[in-house]
Protein backbone atom coordinates (compact mmCIF):
# COMPACT_ATOMS: atom_id res chain seq x y z
CA UNK A 1 0.00 0.00 0.00
CA UNK A 2 1.10 3.60 -1.27
CA UNK A 3 1.81 6.29 1.49
CA UNK A 4 2.79 9.34 0.63
CA UNK A 5 4.36 11.59 2.53
CA UNK A 6 6.88 14.31 2.84
CA UNK A 7 10.43 13.98 5.07
CA UNK A 8 11.83 17.54 5.98
CA UNK A 9 15.17 17.52 7.18
CA UNK A 10 15.70 20.37 9.67
CA UNK A 11 19.47 20.18 9.38
CA UNK A 12 18.78 22.19 6.44
CA UNK A 13 16.10 24.39 6.31
CA UNK A 14 17.34 27.54 6.37
CA UNK A 15 13.67 29.38 6.82
CA UNK A 16 13.16 31.02 4.01
CA UNK A 17 9.37 30.07 3.30
CA UNK A 18 10.16 29.42 -0.30
CA UNK A 19 8.05 26.32 0.06
CA UNK A 20 5.11 28.60 1.72
CA UNK A 21 4.93 30.85 -1.07
CA UNK A 22 5.42 28.76 -4.14
CA UNK A 23 2.36 26.24 -2.11
CA UNK A 24 0.10 29.26 -1.89
CA UNK A 25 0.66 29.95 -5.56
CA UNK A 26 0.42 26.61 -6.58
CA UNK A 27 -2.49 25.44 -5.06
CA UNK A 28 -4.38 29.23 -5.23
CA UNK A 29 -4.59 29.55 -8.82
CA UNK A 30 -5.90 25.63 -8.47
CA UNK A 31 -8.82 24.05 -9.87
CA UNK A 32 -10.03 24.93 -6.09
CA UNK A 33 -10.38 28.09 -6.37
CA UNK A 34 -8.33 30.59 -4.46
CA UNK A 35 -6.86 30.72 -0.90
CA UNK A 36 -8.39 33.63 1.10
CA UNK A 37 -5.77 36.32 1.79
CA UNK A 38 -7.51 39.46 4.20
CA UNK A 39 -5.73 42.61 4.76
CA UNK A 40 -3.36 41.27 2.53
CA UNK A 41 -1.77 44.68 2.40
CA UNK A 42 -2.65 45.58 5.88
CA UNK A 43 -1.78 45.87 9.21
CA UNK A 44 -2.74 42.23 10.39
CA UNK A 45 -2.22 40.32 7.48
CA UNK A 46 -4.24 37.19 7.63
CA UNK A 47 -5.16 33.93 5.52
CA UNK A 48 -5.26 30.60 4.53
CA UNK A 49 -1.89 28.74 4.25
CA UNK A 50 -1.43 24.48 3.81
CA UNK A 51 2.34 24.73 4.94
CA UNK A 52 3.85 27.41 7.32
CA UNK A 53 7.46 27.68 8.71
CA UNK A 54 8.17 28.56 12.14
CA UNK A 55 11.22 29.10 14.47
CA UNK A 56 11.96 27.99 17.03
CA UNK A 57 15.22 29.16 20.06
CA UNK A 58 16.57 26.29 21.13
CA UNK A 59 18.41 26.40 24.32
CA UNK A 60 19.84 29.60 26.81
CA UNK A 61 21.51 32.40 25.22
CA UNK A 62 23.97 32.94 24.05
CA UNK A 63 24.29 29.03 23.32
CA UNK A 64 21.30 28.78 21.41
CA UNK A 65 20.41 27.21 17.98
CA UNK A 66 17.51 28.06 15.96
CA UNK A 67 15.67 25.89 14.29
CA UNK A 68 13.36 26.36 11.65
CA UNK A 69 10.03 24.36 11.45
CA UNK A 70 8.19 23.58 7.99
CA UNK A 71 4.67 22.39 8.88
CA UNK A 72 1.90 20.99 6.98
CA UNK A 73 -0.44 18.45 7.22
CA UNK A 74 1.27 15.27 7.69
CA UNK A 75 -1.31 13.08 6.10
CA UNK A 76 -1.71 10.50 9.53
CA UNK A 77 -1.99 6.67 9.14
CA UNK A 78 -4.45 6.99 11.75
CA UNK A 79 -5.83 10.20 10.65
CA UNK A 80 -8.02 11.36 13.75
CA UNK A 81 -9.92 14.12 11.50
CA UNK A 82 -11.12 11.56 9.33
CA UNK A 83 -13.66 9.66 11.49
CA UNK A 84 -14.80 13.17 12.77
CA UNK A 85 -16.09 14.21 9.84
CA UNK A 86 -19.94 14.38 9.73
CA UNK A 87 -20.26 14.28 6.27
CA UNK A 88 -17.05 12.38 4.56
CA UNK A 89 -15.78 15.35 3.07
CA UNK A 90 -12.37 14.89 5.37
CA UNK A 91 -10.97 11.17 3.92
CA UNK A 92 -8.10 9.39 3.57
CA UNK A 93 -7.52 7.74 -0.03
CA UNK A 94 -6.85 4.43 -0.42
CA UNK A 95 -4.42 3.98 -3.64
CA UNK A 96 -1.56 6.81 -1.87
CA UNK A 97 -2.93 7.55 1.61
CA UNK A 98 -3.18 11.44 0.94
CA UNK A 99 -5.88 12.91 3.29
CA UNK A 100 -8.03 15.19 1.34
CA UNK A 101 -11.08 17.40 1.91
CA UNK A 102 -13.78 17.60 -0.21
CA UNK A 103 -14.88 21.48 -0.40
CA UNK A 104 -18.48 20.53 -2.31
CA UNK A 105 -19.38 17.91 0.47
CA UNK A 106 -17.63 20.31 3.52
CA UNK A 107 -20.03 21.86 5.58
CA UNK A 108 -17.31 23.86 7.42
CA UNK A 109 -17.93 22.80 10.89
CA UNK A 110 -14.07 22.61 11.69
CA UNK A 111 -14.83 19.38 13.99
CA UNK A 112 -12.00 17.99 12.15
CA UNK A 113 -9.68 20.74 13.13
CA UNK A 114 -10.25 20.47 16.89
CA UNK A 115 -9.49 16.81 16.23
CA UNK A 116 -6.22 17.59 14.95
CA UNK A 117 -3.36 17.73 17.55
CA UNK A 118 -1.18 19.47 14.80
CA UNK A 119 -3.27 22.41 13.95
CA UNK A 120 -2.59 21.19 10.13
CA UNK A 121 -6.01 22.70 8.82
CA UNK A 122 -7.37 25.89 8.30
CA UNK A 123 -10.34 27.29 7.42
CA UNK A 124 -10.96 29.36 4.38
CA UNK A 125 -13.04 32.14 5.68
CA UNK A 126 -14.62 33.07 1.91
CA UNK A 127 -15.50 29.70 0.79
CA UNK A 128 -15.96 28.87 4.18
CA UNK A 129 -14.74 25.10 3.88
CA UNK A 130 -11.85 23.21 5.58
CA UNK A 131 -9.01 23.30 3.72
CA UNK A 132 -5.65 21.52 4.27
CA UNK A 133 -2.35 20.45 2.18
CA UNK A 134 -3.21 18.13 -0.39
CA UNK A 135 0.09 16.90 -1.19
CA UNK A 136 -0.29 18.43 -4.11
CA UNK A 137 -2.69 15.91 -5.96
CA UNK A 138 -3.54 18.18 -8.64
CA UNK A 139 0.63 18.26 -9.35
CA UNK A 140 2.25 14.81 -8.59
CA UNK A 141 0.11 12.76 -10.90
CA UNK A 142 -0.18 15.31 -14.10
CA UNK A 143 0.70 13.71 -16.80
CA UNK A 144 1.51 17.18 -18.72
CA UNK A 145 4.35 17.61 -16.78
CA UNK A 146 8.06 16.48 -16.83
CA UNK A 147 8.28 13.40 -14.72
CA UNK A 148 11.26 15.03 -12.92
CA UNK A 149 8.45 17.57 -11.74
CA UNK A 150 5.59 15.57 -10.34
CA UNK A 151 6.11 16.01 -7.06
CA UNK A 152 4.63 19.22 -4.30
CA UNK A 153 5.17 22.65 -5.44
CA UNK A 154 6.90 22.79 -1.71
CA UNK A 155 9.59 20.15 -3.24
CA UNK A 156 10.19 21.67 -6.15
CA UNK A 157 11.20 24.61 -4.37
CA UNK A 158 13.32 24.21 -1.83
CA UNK A 159 16.54 25.80 -2.43
CA UNK A 160 18.65 23.56 0.09
CA UNK A 161 16.32 20.17 -1.05
CA UNK A 162 15.08 19.81 2.75
CA UNK A 163 11.99 17.98 1.56
CA UNK A 164 11.88 14.93 0.10
CA UNK A 165 9.03 13.42 -1.15
CA UNK A 166 8.12 9.80 -1.95
CA UNK A 167 6.42 6.45 -0.83
CA UNK A 168 7.33 5.71 2.84
CA UNK A 169 5.86 1.87 2.32
CA UNK A 170 8.46 1.48 0.01
CA UNK A 171 11.37 0.65 1.41
CA UNK A 172 13.78 1.56 -0.97
CA UNK A 173 12.71 4.81 -1.70
CA UNK A 174 14.54 7.91 -0.83
CA UNK A 175 12.46 9.11 1.57
CA UNK A 176 12.48 5.26 3.43
CA UNK A 177 16.03 5.15 3.41
CA UNK A 178 16.02 8.83 4.41
CA UNK A 179 14.06 7.81 7.47
CA UNK A 180 15.91 5.04 8.07
CA UNK A 181 19.31 6.12 7.95
CA UNK A 182 19.22 9.40 9.40
CA UNK A 183 16.78 8.89 12.40
CA UNK A 184 13.67 10.02 10.77
CA UNK A 185 10.87 11.32 13.41
CA UNK A 186 7.14 11.50 13.85
CA UNK A 187 5.59 14.37 15.82
CA UNK A 188 3.72 14.21 19.01
CA UNK A 189 3.85 10.17 18.27
CA UNK A 190 2.57 10.32 21.90
CA UNK A 191 -1.15 10.02 20.46
CA UNK A 192 -1.14 7.40 17.76
CA UNK A 193 -1.93 8.91 14.96
CA UNK A 194 1.13 7.81 12.85
CA UNK A 195 2.07 10.72 11.12
CA UNK A 196 3.17 10.02 7.40
CA UNK A 197 5.51 13.13 7.31
CA UNK A 198 8.84 12.53 9.04
CA UNK A 199 11.36 15.35 10.19
CA UNK A 200 15.33 15.09 9.86
CA UNK A 201 16.66 16.02 12.97
CA UNK A 202 19.39 18.43 13.32
CA UNK A 203 22.93 17.10 13.03
CA UNK A 204 26.18 18.19 14.31
CA UNK A 205 28.71 17.90 11.52
CA UNK A 206 32.55 18.24 12.77
CA UNK A 207 35.53 17.93 11.32
CA UNK A 208 38.35 16.55 13.36
CA UNK A 209 41.67 17.71 12.11
CA UNK A 210 44.52 16.02 13.95
CA UNK A 211 47.50 18.36 13.69
CA UNK A 212 49.67 15.62 11.64
CA UNK A 213 46.99 15.72 8.67
CA UNK A 214 47.73 19.20 8.43
CA UNK A 215 52.01 18.94 8.49
CA UNK A 216 53.06 16.06 6.40
CA UNK A 217 55.30 14.22 9.49
CA UNK A 218 56.25 11.37 6.54
CA UNK A 219 56.50 10.89 3.25
CA UNK A 220 54.99 7.19 2.50
CA UNK A 221 55.45 7.24 -1.07
CA UNK A 222 58.56 9.94 -1.31
CA UNK A 223 57.68 11.79 -3.75
CA UNK A 224 59.36 15.02 -2.95
CA UNK A 225 62.82 12.94 -2.56
CA UNK A 226 62.31 12.06 -5.88
CA UNK A 227 61.56 15.92 -6.59
CA UNK A 228 64.70 16.39 -4.88
CA UNK A 229 66.85 14.87 -7.73
CA UNK A 230 65.30 17.22 -9.80
CA UNK A 231 67.56 19.61 -9.56
CA UNK A 232 68.13 22.00 -12.82
CA UNK A 233 69.64 20.57 -15.54
CA UNK A 234 69.94 16.92 -13.52
CA UNK A 235 66.51 15.52 -14.55
CA UNK A 236 64.11 15.39 -17.50
CA UNK A 237 63.30 18.82 -19.18
CA UNK A 238 60.13 19.57 -21.03
CA UNK A 239 61.78 18.61 -24.26
CA UNK A 240 62.65 15.35 -23.00
CA UNK A 241 58.78 14.20 -21.98
CA UNK A 242 56.99 16.21 -25.07
CA UNK A 243 57.56 14.69 -28.29
CA UNK A 244 57.22 18.21 -29.86
CA UNK B 1 -10.55 26.84 22.83
CA UNK B 2 -12.30 29.67 21.49
CA UNK B 3 -15.71 29.50 22.45
CA UNK B 4 -18.65 29.77 19.91
CA UNK B 5 -21.82 31.36 20.96
CA UNK B 6 -23.68 29.33 18.05
CA UNK B 7 -22.56 26.13 20.01
CA UNK B 8 -22.82 27.41 23.66
CA UNK B 9 -26.37 27.99 22.81
CA UNK B 10 -27.18 24.72 20.81
CA UNK B 11 -25.65 22.88 23.89
CA UNK B 12 -27.70 24.66 26.56
CA UNK B 13 -30.46 25.09 24.64
CA UNK B 14 -31.12 21.34 23.81
CA UNK B 15 -29.94 20.38 27.45
CA UNK B 16 -32.84 22.43 28.87
CA UNK B 17 -35.45 21.05 26.22
CA UNK B 18 -34.48 17.80 26.92
CA UNK B 19 -34.43 17.65 30.50
CA UNK B 20 -37.63 19.54 30.48
CA UNK B 21 -38.78 16.64 28.37
CA UNK B 22 -37.17 14.29 31.11
CA UNK B 23 -39.30 16.41 34.19
CA UNK B 24 -42.39 15.97 32.42
CA UNK B 25 -42.23 12.80 31.65
CA UNK B 26 -40.68 11.60 35.16
CA UNK B 27 -43.80 13.32 36.61
CA UNK B 28 -45.93 11.12 34.73
CA UNK B 29 -44.66 7.96 35.34
CA UNK B 30 -44.84 9.47 38.85
CA UNK B 31 -48.42 10.02 38.45
CA UNK B 32 -49.39 6.91 36.28
CA UNK B 33 -46.82 4.47 38.44
CA UNK B 34 -49.54 5.91 41.54
CA UNK B 35 -45.92 6.94 43.80
CA UNK B 36 -48.04 10.73 43.68
CA UNK B 37 -51.71 11.74 43.42
CA UNK B 38 -52.61 11.17 39.66
CA UNK B 39 -52.22 13.95 37.37
CA UNK B 40 -54.53 15.21 35.27
CA UNK B 41 -53.73 18.17 33.92
CA UNK B 42 -53.04 17.54 30.33
CA UNK B 43 -52.60 21.20 29.54
CA UNK B 44 -49.29 21.18 31.62
CA UNK B 45 -48.11 17.78 28.91
CA UNK B 46 -49.03 19.72 25.98
CA UNK B 47 -47.26 23.11 26.60
CA UNK B 48 -44.15 21.43 28.61
CA UNK B 49 -43.90 19.64 25.06
CA UNK B 50 -44.41 22.12 23.29
CA UNK B 51 -41.65 24.62 25.30
CA UNK B 52 -39.21 21.08 25.09
CA UNK B 53 -39.61 21.31 21.52
CA UNK B 54 -39.54 25.24 20.94
CA UNK B 55 -36.11 24.82 23.02
CA UNK B 56 -34.92 21.87 20.89
CA UNK B 57 -35.43 24.11 18.02
CA UNK B 58 -33.96 27.30 18.81
CA UNK B 59 -30.83 25.09 20.03
CA UNK B 60 -31.02 23.63 16.46
CA UNK B 61 -31.53 27.07 14.59
CA UNK B 62 -28.24 28.41 16.70
CA UNK B 63 -26.09 25.46 15.51
CA UNK B 64 -26.83 26.64 11.60
CA UNK B 65 -24.75 29.55 12.87
CA UNK B 66 -21.51 27.49 13.48
CA UNK B 67 -21.51 26.39 10.11
CA UNK B 68 -19.97 27.73 6.65
CA UNK B 69 -22.64 26.03 4.69
CA UNK B 70 -25.60 25.19 6.36
CA UNK B 71 -27.14 24.39 3.08
CA UNK B 72 -25.10 21.26 2.80
CA UNK B 73 -25.92 20.15 6.38
CA UNK B 74 -28.18 17.53 5.50
CA UNK B 75 -24.94 15.64 4.39
CA UNK B 76 -24.52 15.43 8.44
CA UNK B 77 -26.23 12.64 9.02
CA UNK B 78 -24.45 10.22 6.80
CA UNK B 79 -21.38 9.27 8.70
CA UNK B 80 -23.42 8.28 11.78
CA UNK B 81 -20.87 4.74 11.83
CA UNK B 82 -17.93 7.02 12.86
CA UNK B 83 -18.79 10.47 13.74
CA UNK B 84 -20.59 12.00 17.22
CA UNK B 85 -20.98 14.89 15.43
CA UNK B 86 -23.15 12.81 12.58
CA UNK B 87 -24.90 10.87 15.41
CA UNK B 88 -25.67 14.08 16.91
CA UNK B 89 -27.59 15.24 13.91
CA UNK B 90 -30.14 12.45 13.55
CA UNK B 91 -30.85 12.31 17.39
CA UNK B 92 -31.47 15.65 17.66
CA UNK B 93 -34.30 15.79 14.79
CA UNK B 94 -35.44 12.01 16.60
CA UNK B 95 -35.89 13.65 19.79
CA UNK B 96 -38.19 16.61 18.34
CA UNK B 97 -40.08 14.39 16.29
CA UNK B 98 -40.27 12.00 19.37
CA UNK B 99 -41.30 14.62 21.84
CA UNK B 100 -43.48 15.97 19.53
CA UNK B 101 -45.55 12.83 19.22
CA UNK B 102 -45.71 12.17 22.93
CA UNK B 103 -46.90 16.08 23.31
CA UNK B 104 -49.26 15.02 20.56
CA UNK B 105 -50.70 11.83 22.21
CA UNK B 106 -51.07 13.68 25.21
CA UNK B 107 -52.97 16.47 23.26
CA UNK B 108 -55.52 14.03 21.61
CA UNK B 109 -56.00 12.20 24.21
CA UNK B 110 -54.26 9.16 23.37
CA UNK B 111 -54.74 7.62 26.97
CA UNK B 112 -56.68 4.31 26.48
CA UNK B 113 -54.53 1.45 27.63
CA UNK B 114 -52.50 -0.26 25.19
CA UNK B 115 -52.30 -3.16 27.24
CA UNK B 116 -52.04 -3.87 30.74
CA UNK B 117 -48.85 -4.52 33.78
CA UNK B 118 -49.28 -7.43 36.14
CA UNK B 119 -49.63 -4.69 38.44
CA UNK B 120 -52.49 -3.09 37.00
CA UNK B 121 -51.03 -0.33 35.59
CA UNK B 122 -52.54 1.01 32.04
CA UNK B 123 -49.80 1.66 29.10
CA UNK B 124 -50.96 3.84 27.31
CA UNK B 125 -49.97 5.56 23.72
CA UNK B 126 -47.78 8.38 25.70
CA UNK B 127 -46.52 6.53 27.79
CA UNK B 128 -44.93 4.37 24.81
CA UNK B 129 -44.41 7.32 23.25
CA UNK B 130 -42.36 9.54 26.22
CA UNK B 131 -40.44 6.08 26.57
CA UNK B 132 -39.20 6.92 22.64
CA UNK B 133 -38.42 9.92 23.14
CA UNK B 134 -36.79 9.27 26.56
CA UNK B 135 -34.01 6.82 24.14
CA UNK B 136 -33.83 9.33 22.36
CA UNK B 137 -33.36 12.15 24.17
CA UNK B 138 -30.97 10.48 26.37
CA UNK B 139 -28.83 9.51 23.05
CA UNK B 140 -28.85 13.01 22.05
CA UNK B 141 -27.37 13.90 25.43
CA UNK B 142 -24.83 10.77 24.94
CA UNK B 143 -23.72 12.52 21.41
CA UNK B 144 -23.46 16.14 22.22
CA UNK B 145 -21.32 15.03 25.18
CA UNK B 146 -19.21 12.65 22.69
CA UNK B 147 -18.68 14.97 20.57
CA UNK B 148 -16.30 16.57 23.13
CA UNK B 149 -15.56 13.73 25.09
CA UNK B 150 -14.33 11.31 22.25
CA UNK B 151 -11.59 13.91 20.96
CA UNK B 152 -8.66 12.25 22.96
CA UNK B 153 -5.78 15.71 22.55
CA UNK B 154 -8.18 17.64 24.81
CA UNK B 155 -7.86 16.25 27.62
CA UNK B 156 -10.04 18.53 29.47
CA UNK B 157 -12.55 16.98 27.78
CA UNK B 158 -11.64 13.66 27.41
CA UNK B 159 -13.20 12.25 30.33
CA UNK B 160 -16.58 10.29 31.16
CA UNK B 161 -17.23 13.31 33.50
CA UNK B 162 -18.17 15.40 30.45
CA UNK B 163 -21.41 13.25 29.22
CA UNK B 164 -21.93 13.18 32.66
CA UNK B 165 -21.89 17.03 33.26
CA UNK B 166 -23.76 17.16 29.98
CA UNK B 167 -26.62 14.94 31.25
CA UNK B 168 -27.25 16.42 34.25
CA UNK B 169 -26.69 20.27 33.54
CA UNK B 170 -29.25 19.73 31.22
CA UNK B 171 -31.33 17.57 33.14
CA UNK B 172 -31.10 20.05 36.08
CA UNK B 173 -32.20 23.24 33.88
CA UNK B 174 -35.24 21.13 32.27
CA UNK B 175 -36.34 20.70 35.85
CA UNK B 176 -36.21 23.79 36.46
CA UNK B 177 -38.09 25.22 33.54
CA UNK B 178 -40.84 22.38 34.67
CA UNK B 179 -40.89 23.73 38.15
CA UNK B 180 -41.67 27.25 36.59
CA UNK B 181 -44.33 25.92 34.22
CA UNK B 182 -45.97 23.91 36.46
CA UNK B 183 -46.19 26.52 38.96
CA UNK B 184 -47.14 28.88 35.99
CA UNK B 185 -50.05 26.15 35.09
CA UNK B 186 -50.48 26.03 38.52
CA UNK B 187 -50.53 22.20 38.80
CA UNK B 188 -49.62 21.06 41.84
CA UNK B 189 -46.45 19.77 40.74
CA UNK B 190 -44.19 22.80 41.94
CA UNK B 191 -42.76 21.15 45.24
CA UNK B 192 -42.26 17.61 42.67
CA UNK B 193 -40.32 19.29 40.18
CA UNK B 194 -38.39 21.83 42.71
CA UNK B 195 -37.14 19.07 44.98
CA UNK B 196 -36.37 17.48 41.67
CA UNK B 197 -34.60 20.27 40.27
CA UNK B 198 -33.01 20.60 43.77
CA UNK B 199 -31.24 17.27 43.65
CA UNK B 200 -29.99 17.63 40.07
CA UNK B 201 -28.38 20.89 40.26
CA UNK B 202 -26.46 19.72 43.43
CA UNK B 203 -25.49 16.43 41.21
CA UNK B 204 -24.46 19.15 38.68
CA UNK B 205 -22.81 20.87 40.84
CA UNK B 206 -20.28 18.03 42.38
CA UNK B 207 -19.55 16.37 39.16
CA UNK B 208 -18.47 19.63 37.69
CA UNK B 209 -16.52 20.52 40.63
CA UNK B 210 -15.35 17.04 39.75
CA UNK B 211 -14.09 18.11 36.87
CA UNK B 212 -12.67 20.91 37.53
CA UNK B 213 -10.56 19.45 39.88
CA UNK B 214 -9.51 16.81 37.21
CA UNK B 215 -8.79 19.72 35.34
CA UNK B 216 -7.17 21.73 37.26
CA UNK B 217 -4.65 18.28 37.40
CA UNK B 218 -4.00 17.26 34.51
CA UNK B 219 -0.99 16.53 32.81
CA UNK B 220 -0.12 17.60 29.39
CA UNK B 221 0.53 14.81 27.63
CA UNK B 222 2.38 17.27 24.95
CA UNK B 223 5.07 19.42 25.54
CA UNK B 224 7.16 21.14 22.73
CA UNK B 225 9.52 18.78 22.56
CA UNK B 226 7.24 16.09 21.13
CA UNK B 227 5.69 18.86 19.46
CA UNK B 228 8.67 19.54 17.26
CA UNK B 229 10.60 16.32 18.32
CA UNK B 230 13.39 18.47 19.61
CA UNK B 231 14.21 16.89 22.87
CA UNK B 232 15.89 19.80 24.60
CA UNK B 233 14.09 21.47 27.99
CA UNK B 234 14.53 25.49 26.53
CA UNK B 235 12.84 25.61 23.76
CA UNK B 236 11.15 29.38 22.72
CA UNK B 237 9.07 29.96 20.04
CA UNK B 238 10.07 32.96 17.98
CA UNK B 239 8.51 33.13 14.71
CA UNK B 240 4.86 30.94 13.73
CA UNK B 241 4.88 31.46 10.61
CA UNK B 242 2.25 34.14 9.87
CA UNK B 243 2.32 38.29 11.85
CA UNK B 244 -1.83 38.72 11.80
CA UNK B 245 -2.86 35.51 13.06
CA UNK B 246 -4.31 32.59 11.47
CA UNK B 247 -7.26 30.46 12.33
CA UNK B 248 -4.72 28.59 14.45
CA UNK B 249 -4.64 31.73 16.67
CA UNK B 250 -8.55 32.03 16.63
CA UNK B 251 -9.83 28.95 16.75
CA UNK B 252 -7.76 27.53 19.50
CA UNK B 253 -7.46 30.59 21.53
CA UNK B 254 -10.41 32.68 23.95
CA UNK B 255 -7.75 35.46 23.88
CA UNK B 256 -9.01 36.55 27.54
CA UNK B 257 -6.99 36.86 30.66
CA UNK B 258 -6.87 34.32 33.14
CA UNK B 259 -8.08 36.39 35.70
CA UNK B 260 -11.63 36.89 33.67
CA UNK B 261 -11.61 32.75 32.64
CA UNK B 262 -11.26 32.72 36.65
CA UNK B 263 -13.97 35.36 37.24
CA UNK B 264 -16.74 33.28 34.75
CA UNK B 265 -15.46 30.32 36.40
CA UNK B 266 -17.09 31.43 39.90
CA UNK B 267 -19.43 33.44 38.14
CA UNK B 268 -21.15 29.84 36.63
CA UNK B 269 -20.99 28.65 39.99
CA UNK B 270 -23.32 31.06 41.85
CA UNK B 271 -25.63 31.51 38.53
CA UNK B 272 -26.10 28.23 37.35
CA UNK B 273 -26.03 26.63 40.92
CA UNK B 274 -26.11 27.93 44.00
CA UNK B 275 -28.84 31.15 42.91
CA UNK B 276 -31.05 28.70 41.56
CA UNK B 277 -31.31 26.29 44.63
CA UNK B 278 -32.13 29.49 46.79
CA UNK B 279 -35.05 30.10 44.21
CA UNK B 280 -36.01 26.92 44.08
CA UNK B 281 -36.08 26.09 48.03
CA UNK B 282 -37.78 29.10 48.22
CA UNK B 283 -40.46 28.17 45.13
CA UNK B 284 -41.12 25.01 47.66
CA UNK B 285 -43.19 27.03 50.25
CA UNK B 286 -44.27 29.73 47.62
CA UNK B 287 -46.65 29.14 44.88
CA UNK B 288 -45.89 32.68 42.76
CA UNK B 289 -44.14 31.36 39.69
CA UNK B 290 -42.07 34.27 39.49
CA UNK B 291 -39.60 32.89 41.85
CA UNK B 292 -38.36 29.72 40.08
CA UNK B 293 -38.83 31.72 36.57
CA UNK B 294 -35.89 33.87 38.68
CA UNK B 295 -34.08 30.47 39.00
CA UNK B 296 -34.57 29.38 35.00
CA UNK B 297 -33.11 32.80 34.00
CA UNK B 298 -30.60 33.02 36.55
CA UNK B 299 -29.68 29.05 35.61
CA UNK B 300 -29.50 29.99 31.67
CA UNK B 301 -27.40 33.06 32.34
CA UNK B 302 -24.86 30.53 34.87
CA UNK B 303 -25.07 28.18 32.15
CA UNK B 304 -24.12 29.99 28.98
CA UNK B 305 -20.98 31.40 31.35
CA UNK B 306 -20.77 27.27 32.72
CA UNK B 307 -20.24 26.32 28.76
CA UNK B 308 -18.10 29.27 28.20
CA UNK B 309 -15.78 28.23 30.85
CA UNK B 310 -15.95 24.68 29.27
CA UNK B 311 -14.37 25.92 25.80
CA UNK B 312 -12.10 28.42 27.78
CA UNK B 313 -10.68 25.13 29.94
CA UNK B 314 -9.43 22.72 27.23
CA UNK B 315 -6.41 23.53 25.94
CA UNK B 316 -5.39 22.25 22.59
CA UNK B 317 -1.96 20.55 21.66
CA UNK B 318 -1.72 23.02 18.66
CA UNK B 319 -1.51 26.04 20.96
CA UNK B 320 2.29 24.71 20.91
CA UNK B 321 2.59 25.55 17.75
CA UNK B 322 1.30 29.17 18.54
CA UNK B 323 2.84 30.51 21.33
CA UNK B 324 4.33 33.62 19.97
CA UNK B 325 3.74 35.73 16.93
CA UNK B 326 7.40 36.80 16.00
Amino acid sequence: MTQLALVIDLNVCVGCHACVTSCKEWNTSGEAGPMVDKYAYGENPTGTFFNRVQSFEIGTYPQTETVHFPKSCLHCEEPPCVPVCPTGASYKREEDGIVLVDYDKCIGCKYCSWACPYGAREIDEKQRVMKKCTLCVDRIYDEALPVSERKPACVMSCPTSARLFGDVHDENSEVSKAIRERAGYQLMPEWGTKPANHYLPRRKTEIKIHKDELERVDNPLSKEERLRHNEPGKGPSLDDMSNW
Amino acid sequence: MHPAFSVIFLTTLIGAGQGLFLALFTGQIFSQFKMMPAQHDVNFFIWGSALAILLLCVGLLASFFHLGHPERAWRTATKWRTSWLSREVIALPAAIVTIAAYGAAHYFGWTAPIFTMPGGTGIDATLLLGLAATVATYALFICTGMIYGCIKFLQEWHTPLTVINFILLGTASGFTVATALSAYLQTGLVSFYANWAILFTVAALIFRIASMVRNRNINPKSDLRSAIGINHNNIRQMAQGSMGGSFNTREYFHGKSKSFVKSIKYIFLVLAFLIPILFLVLSLNNPAYFIPLIAVAVQYVGLIAERWYFFADANHPQNLYYQQIS
